[in-house]
């Protein structure tokens, strides 16, 4: 029981540093400028919005992914909370998974309300709009997850920010195809693969995070 | 190598020839001392000598690569770095770890007062100077309720009245069965039971 409470504690600190810091925003504002660019840049044909929007918000929400990497791991690291985390009995894998709550907790739901808005430029509606929300709900823990993992392991390097992109589209790539792959017609199989890829990474994030976090501190 | 243990199941500090690789070098080996509660240890050598490893290691932040040590479970580090949130004013921030350890409103008052720091409750720590900065290290330590506290150069940016305040503490901790074991260059104003002094391994192969 005092366990849980403390690891409420640490997931608390963690969602009210993020949206006191604004650093919450910064995705949402991306995904939002992402979302206005594209009709403007190929032209407000209804059919063709239609069609590739979802595409075209599903890769807005990849990057956006990007934009945390920097403040996940390495603040905590060197200004040493995590070594006082570790040194009070917590191991690197339970603060891994409660990083990836508290992450998740500042980054899906604003994503989803950013993608909410963002879906009535691309004129999407109904069960598309439907669609398209329900994937990034199911995705938006594996990015999160992702994120976890990868700042993780290049926490202290110099240009991780840059490493950390080049880390994740691949990593990122079977989100997005089941992802806008739920789009199309034929889509209900996609959505479960999406769920079942989100899960994996979901479930592997506390573990390989949390090595990388024990390897840094040989 | 014989991979060596930590274990946190015990009321007092034993270890038990305590080795510690860092960087592929051995920074000592066969490192044995004994500290009861009520005891403290100071550290002392050169810089580099593994002073600050062997606190870490202790803290249960480094693996040894050889011997055992045990530790009490409850146990607060305090080395160079702050962990304490910036932006907040200081009794927030210290408000984290007073929840993280179970300890109440009146416990973060106290270790403010006790470190000098009861004028700056209100006052952001980002614009903390280096003493006081130093001073809530130090509150954030006498916060923890740890029995055990490893302190790597407690003393250094305090002025002297700021260490004979330490010094109250530290002879405080000692008096209510806790133990120290501490890494200081500066005098602390209390008396150690034990003083452990490292030195670099080539110079003592160099004697043998």
């Amino acid at each position: 029981m005092f366990v849980i409470r403390a690891i409420a504690t640490i997931i608390w600190r963690d969602v009210r540093q993020s949206y006191a810091s604004g650093g919450t925003w910064l995705p949402v504002i991306f995904y939002l400028s992402a979302a206005t660019l594209f009709p403007f840049a190929v032209g407000p044909d209804r059919d063709l919005l239609l069609q590739t929007g979802g595409g075209i918000l599903w890769i807005a929400a990849l990057l956006a992914t990007l934009l945390p990497l920097d403040r996940l791991v390495q603040p905590d690291l060197e200004n040493g909370f995590h070594d006082q985390l570790i040194a009070r009995g917590f191991s690197d894998e339970i603060l891994a998974a409660a990083r990836l709550v508290s992450h998740w907790l500042s980054f899906g739901p604003p994503l989803l309300f950013a993608a909410f808005l963002a879906s009535g430029l691309m004129g999407l509606e109904g069960a598309a709009l439907g669609t398209l929300l329900a994937s990034l709900a199911i995705a938006t823990p594996a990015l999160a997850g992702l994120a976890v993992m990868i700042a993780a392991l290049t926490a202290g390097l110099k240009g991780a920010g840059a490493l950390g992109g080049l880390l994740l589209v691949p990593l990122a790539i079977p989100l997005l195809i089941f992802g806008a792959g739920s789009l199309s017609a034929q889509g209900s199989s996609a959505l479960m693969f999406l769920a079942a890829i989100s899960l994996l990474l979901v479930a592997i994030t506390p573990f390989a995070a949390g090595a990388a976090l024990s390897a840094l501190r040989e | 190598m014989n991979e060596g243990q930590s274990t946190g199941r015990s009321n007092r500090l034993v270890a038990e020839a305590l080795g510690c690789v860092r960087g592929g070098r051995i920074l000592f080996r066969g490192l044995s001392f004994a500290l009861e509660p009520g005891q403290g240890g100071l550290l002392t050598g050169p810089n580099g000598v593994g002073k600050s490893s062997l606190l870490r290691l202790v803290a249960g932040l480094l693996q040894p690569s050889a011997g055992i040590c045990t530790a009490p479970q409850a146990k607060a580090l305090c080395d160079d770095r702050l962990a304490l949130d910036e932006h907040l004013p200081l009794e927030q921030a210290l408000g984290f770890w007073a929840r993280l350890d179970g300890q109440s409103e009146a416990a973060i008052s106290a270790a403010m007062a006790r470190a000098g720091l009861g004028h700056l409750a209100e006052v952001p720590v980002r614009y903390f100077s280096t003493g006081q900065r130093q001073r809530a290290r130090l509150a954030r330590t006498y916060l923890s309720g740890a029995t055990l506290w490893l302190l790597d150069e407690p003393a250094n940016g305090l002025d002297s009245d700021s260490v004979a305040q330490l010094g109250a503490a530290l002879q405080a901790h000692l008096d209510g069965g806790g133990i120290i074991l501490a890494a200081s260059h500066i005098p602390l104003p209390i008396t150690f039971d034990l003083s452990l002094q490292l030195q670099p391994l080539e110079e003592l192969e160099a004697c043998l």
